[in-house]
């Protein structure tokens, strides 16, 4: 098939699907942070305030944008859609699956394989900060300002941790590819344990991998790193000002740039789409228990719904068929291929979204000296000293 | 109309990074506030590393490449100190106009 | 293609480079600067140097281009004012760069031999392999030399930043 109508085809398809899980992510985070906390979370709008994210939606566009006096009005519109279409951009490069064949076509489930994909993607986040920074000044408020001061300068600082934690999985593939470095993770030492990046012989990358996840929460401004939007302190941070679309875009930013560390800590670290343990032990057939197992429990729940819940009578019994037929679809010999490598990628992905929220749920806030020394005196030192134990290794095996 | 030849001749790429020296050039000499003067600096170095990425393609070697690296690595330095002392004169000094920075002691 | 994509991105440079001179507020400047910065890291890509083009918006863009947004809004002094002797400057400076531009431009299209021409993927050296060996082979001294030349700067900057001078 036309190469551009195929590659026309899978933006669709991303965008679509990345599109409606940011939108969702959000609603995700609430009922997260609400079930951490005690709390059923967002339960009005529609069925377990699924529809939760709509309602947002519609409320920030029809809300009136302000734009504070004085503020430089270039730039003031300008920050948010350079934040929003930065973050989105990083995904075009990330591989979500090997070389696949849907009826009858090859093709690389990704937007785009490029030979140095890690490098894009750290080019690309290192004009993050360009978003927040210019939000913030041009907003011309004390707070704002402050935010965007706070977020260069943090974000510079953490960009060393993370680009020298990034190096140690390129070594060990030798190549800046995400679909050669996946590559590389395949197999399994002594049939059981995976080859992934984390758990490589003899010098396992646990230590980057943590380092990358810390440098990672800074770099997306999430807690215990938040200080540019530090609410104690600065109101909302280098988005005080912003309402309406502005706002919406800085937040849909922030969500796109979590999703986008996740997929690259997967890729780096937790060998992408390869599967936890060998296919002939039965690993394919995860997916289609979990979804059946799933599908089965509301089945269960709903012949004996909780009379208090109305809701939950029409949704148990609607989610449960839908569940299994996802599991279903898992089993279709055609789409098996395709599927498999995507759950297990969406999987990784998935729990490292949760403990992004989890830590929100869990950890305060550092001060902003703490910040800076932690970077500085113990998250960079630990980086070299990674870098070089694994450049020594690399450096004997060859 | 124009027509446009097929490949970019390399002649093309040089007279840009030219243009763009100027432009540094004009902005080096016409410009007051120091950060502005330092910033076309920056860009008068990076017109001399387009040249030196063409020269690389011209000759098939990929020394241009290391040139402009470690054109980037001094201009990081540079721009550490440069702004270091941009700061220190601001706060001895309260302006950042260089007329007005002319005369050595306070 | 190659040459829409050349004029395209030349363009954006050049308009970039001249709003850089022109805005009176250092940080239409500075974000001007990362403007072209960008778009020459494309031009990098169109003539075979993926590697420059990356470290090129990492290294320029990503981390000097910040520092410099961080200083001025650091010291948000605003707008630059503009003295009345500005005209007469401006008439001296602008013919002189104006003929060196032409000078240097003239000279290129003649030194130039008319038969180069650039070609997308005519020149693959320009991947991180053939450049790591180059750099830790060949130009192993200046990059050590390099190190110690940032090692200064860094100690020169924490002593500007420290002390009352």
């Amino acid at each position: 098939m036309n190469f551009f109508v195929l590659s026309l085809i899978k933006t669709a398809l991303v965008a679509a699907v990345l599109l409606t899980t940011l939108a969702y992510l959000q609603w995700i985070e609430r009922k997260v942070l609400a079930h951490i906390q005690l709390r059923p979370g967002p339960y009005r709008v529609g069925p377990h305030g699924l529809l939760q994210p709509l309602a947002d939606v519609i409320k920030l566009v029809i809300k009136e944008g302000v734009i504070p006096a004085n503020a430089n009005l270039f730039f003031y519109l300008l920050a948010p859609i350079l934040a929003v279409s930065l973050a989105l951009t990083s995904i075009s490069v990330i591989p979500f699956g090997p070389q696949v064949e849907v009826f009858g076509i090859k093709t690389n489930m990704e937007l785009a394989g490029l030979d140095v994909g890690v490098l894009f993607v750290l080019a690309v986040s290192s004009l993050g900060v360009y978003g927040i920074a210019i939000g913030g000044w041009a907003s011309n408020s004390k707070y704002s300002l402050m935010g965007g001061l706070r977020s260069s300068a943090q974000m510079v600082s953490y960009e060393l941790p993370m680009a020298l934690a990034i190096v140690s999985p390129l070594l060990l593939a030798n190549s800046l590819s995400f679909r050669e470095i996946v590559d590389a993770q395949a197999g399994f030492w002594f049939g059981i344990i995976p080859k992934w990046n984390v758990f490589a012989g003899p010098f396992p990358q646990l230590l980057s991998f943590v380092i990358f996840l810390i440098a990672a929460f800074a770099e997306t401004n999430r807690i215990p790193f938040d200080l540019p939007e530090a609410e104690a302190e600065l109101v909302a941070g280098f988005h005080t000002e912003y309402s309406s679309m502005g706002f919406a875009s800085f937040f849909m930013a922030e969500y796109a740039n979590i999703l986008t560390v996740c997929c690259v800590a997967s890729l780096l670290f937790l060998g992408g789409w390869q599967p936890l343990w060998p296919s002939a032990s039965g690993s394919d057939f995860v997916p289609p228990a979990l979804f059946a197992g799933a599908g089965l429990m509301l089945l269960f729940h709903a012949a004996q719904a909780i009379r208090a819940r109305k809701w939950d009578r029409f949704s148990f019994p609607v989610f449960g068929v839908l569940f299994l037929a996802l599991a279903a679809l898992f089993l279709v010999p055609a789409l098996k291929p395709v599927l498999v490598p995507l759950f297990w990628f969406v999987a990784k992905v998935g729990i490292l979204v949760f403990v992004f929220i989890w830590v929100r749920g869990t950890l305060p806030r550092f001060r902003y000296d703490q910040l800076m020394r932690f970077a500085w005196t113990a998250l960079f030192p630990l980086a070299v000293l990674n870098l070089l134990i694994t450049g020594l290794i690399v450096a004997l095996a060859s | 109309m124009l027509a446009l030849p097929a490949q970019v001749p390399l002649s093309w790429y040089l007279i840009l990074s030219a243009v763009l020296f100027a432009t540094g050039a004009a902005g080096f000499l016409l410009r007051r506030n120091i950060i502005t003067v330092f910033m076309c600096i920056e860009l008068m170095l990076n017109a001399v590393n387009l040249s030196f990425v063409t020269f690389s393609h011209k000759l098939g070697k990929v020394d241009g490449h290391i040139f402009s690296f470690f054109v980037m690595v001094v201009a990081a330095a540079e721009a550490a100190v440069g702004l270091a002392i941009i700061l220190t004169v601001f706060k001895n000094r309260a302006t950042l106009e260089v007329d007005e920075i002319s005369s050595m002691k306070l | 293609m190659d040459a829409i994509l050349f004029l395209i991105f030349a363009a954006i440079a050049l308009g970039c480079a001249i709003n850089v001179v022109l805005q009176s507020h250092p940080i239409s400047s500075a974000l001007s600067l990362v403007g072209v910065m960008v778009a020459l890291a494309v031009l990098y890509l169109l003539l075979g140097g993926p590697f420059i083009a990356a470290v090129q918006v990492i290294v320029y863009a990503g981390a000097i281009m910040v520092l410099f947004t961080f200083t001025i809004m650091l010291l948000n002094t605003g707008a630059e004012s503009r003295p009345r002797r500005q005209a007469l400057h401006t008439a001296i400076a602008l013919p002189l760069v104006f003929s060196l531009a032409g000078l240097i431009s003239y000279l290129a299209a003649r030194q130039a031999d008319s038969s180069s021409v650039v070609t997308f993927g005519g020149f693959t050296r320009g991947d991180p392999h053939t450049f790591g060996i180059a750099l830790f082979t060949t130009y192993l001294l200046p990059f050590e030399v390099t190190s110690i030349l940032i090692l200064i700067a860094i100690v020169g900057a924490v002593v500007l930043a420290k002390k009352e001078i």
